[in-house]
């Protein structure tokens, strides 16, 4: 009995060809990528938020100076008043090395000796609401001129931040969807072509636009999910690396991915990755799809 | 079965300009053939036979006039009816058409595998015919194996082997010798009493004398004898 064959329309030397795998592979690396720095911007931007928010800078000038009422120096007595304030807590005063430290930048390493009159500076954790004014307005009373800043705003610019980079990873993937389809439908076209006379014979033999179209999509589908799949692959290591570099800021365990190996990965990662050859399965379908009914359109 | 009312087909020439001229193929073709006709198709080179059986096989829209096959208007079918009904239709083609990485009987199963048909059915009818046209021992040989003759059978077998309502062949006979041609019109004429509808173009009046039946004749896009 002669051997039953399934692919008439020949696409498997007619589709063969490295490049489409080749090609996708490297869309989807670089998918993975957009993917992989979306979410960690997200991670990374949930936890300095909470850092950046939750942080109240308190400036006491004239720190020895006697407080409004005459009874402590201003030091003291914004000290006090922090230790009864709502959404205040660990209230603590920068040492004179400490604030040296900051101020080397600018004033040299030993600021005190320039005679100026620096200011107390003590740190803390907010927790209340607002940016911190009425904080400001309470501690003014027995010492004038006390700034309060919390890192609220700090936080508004990260959360603009975060936002500009999920767009932008929103862009990459849109675009390397749109050139993943474009690859596939250049790929099908080259296909079409060089099978022009078969698939005139077979549409003449009475085969539907829609045999023609899945054989060819089929074809393009299983290429483009084997390229995005080695993609997926290839972005692994690099993406434990990108993770162990980012683990610093990120606090607990969620990407320090060398340390503790795959399982260092976020897990949202790990739903991304294998969407991308299923990406790629729908990407390759339809692009051929169309492209193939949209050539046969021209057949009579 | 086949109704042409006044059809015309002009194609145009291959820069495709508004100004470039279009050439009248076929002129005011009118005929009909009844459902199990038999009519040869016969002509001088390039009168417009082939482009008369590509219009009857869906190959070619008229530029002006109505074809009916088989009780459908031609130009008002869908593409999805269009594929349904040329299935209905075993054409040969001059050329022969096969495919050139499908084994003989792989070419000739091609139609009854895009109709569905079970693979236990197709095996038989596939042999069958490739037995009844003289290949049985070359199931497996592709297209470049064979001769001119023998693929010119395998394409003769592909056009009958789904048992079509309607078989159109151009020069079927042009690549086959004596014996083989007459063993063709046997099985052609067989199809016929069945109650197949043919027609076939041919330049070989010792077969239409042998066969006799009505004419089509046509010159320069004309149709200049009908019956």
């Amino acid at each position: 009995m002669a051997k039953h064959h399934t692919d008439p329309l020949g696409l498997h030397s007619a589709l063969e060809d490295w490049m489409l795998p080749v090609l996708v592979a490297a869309m989807s690396f670089l998918a993975a990528l957009a993917v992989a720095g979306a979410l960690a911007s997200t991670v990374l931007a949930a936890q300095w938020q909470t850092d950046t928010a939750a942080a109240l800078t308190i400036q006491v000038p004239q720190p020895s100076a006697p407080d409004a009422a005459g009874n402590a120096t201003r030091l003291a007595a914004v000290q006090a008043a922090l230790q009864t304030m709502p959404g205040v807590s660990s209230p603590r005063l920068l040492s004179t090395d400490a604030l040296n430290h900051l101020l080397a930048p600018w004033l040299g390493t030993d600021a005190a000796a320039l005679g100026l009159p620096l200011p107390a500076v003590i740190t803390a954790t907010w927790s209340g609401p607002g940016p911190g004014d009425a904080i400001a307005a309470a501690l003014n009373k027995p010492a004038p001129g006390t700034l309060a800043q919390t890192g609220v705003q700090w936080a508004a610019h990260v959360t603009a931040l975060t936002g500009s980079l999920q767009t932008c990873a929103a862009a990459v993937l849109v675009i390397v969807a749109l050139v993943g389809g474009a690859l596939v439908a250049l790929a099908t076209r080259a296909g079409l072509a060089q099978r022009r006379e078969t698939i005139e014979i077979i549409h003449g033999l009475g085969a539907q636009d829609g045999d023609i179209a899945s054989r060819f999509a089929s074809r393009a589908t299983a290429l483009a999910v084997a390229g995005a799949a080695a993609g997926a692959l290839v972005a692994l290591p690099v993406l434990l690396w990108l993770a162990a570099l980012a683990a610093p800021f990120s606090g607990p365990p969620q990407l320090n991915g060398l340390q503790h190996g795959l399982s260092g990965l976020p897990p949202a990662l790990w739903t991304a990755l294998p969407c991308l050859p299923l990406a790629a399965a729908v990407i390759g379908w339809s692009s051929a799809q169309l492209t193939v009914r949209g050539w046969l359109r021209k057949l009579v | 079965m086949i109704r042409f009312d006044d059809v015309w087909l002009k194609y145009r020439h291959q820069d495709r300009s508004p100004g470039a001229l279009a050439r009248d193929v076929l002129r005011g073709v009118d005929f009909k053939i009844p459902e199990g006709g038999f009519r040869w198709l016969t002509g001088p080179s390039g009168a417009g036979k082939t482009t008369l059986l590509k219009l009857i096989y869906l190959a070619e829209h008229p530029t002006q006039g109505r074809i009916d096959i088989m009780g459908t208007h031609a130009a008002r079918i869908s593409r999805r009816d269009a594929a349904l009904l040329r299935r209905r239709i075993g054409v040969v083609y001059q050329d022969f058409r096969l495919l050139a990485h499908l084994s003989a009987y792989d070419n000739v199963a091609l139609p009854m595998r895009l109709a569905r048909r079970a693979e236990r059915q197709v095996h038989a009818d596939v042999t069958e015919i490739l037995r009844w046209v003289g290949l049985a021992n070359r199931l497996g040989a592709l297209p470049d194996e064979l001769s001119g003759g023998e693929q010119q059978r395998v394409a003769i077998a592909r056009a009958v082997v789904g048992r079509p309502k309607l078989l159109v062949a151009d020069e079927p006979t042009g690549n086959l010798d004596d014996e083989q041609a007459s063993r063709l019109m046997t099985l052609i004429t067989a199809l016929n009493q069945l109650g197949t509808t043919v027609i076939v173009a041919t330049h070989n009046h010792a077969l239409v004398s042998a066969y006799p039946a009505p004419r089509l004749e046509i010159a320069e896009g004309r149709l200049t004898a009908h019956g």
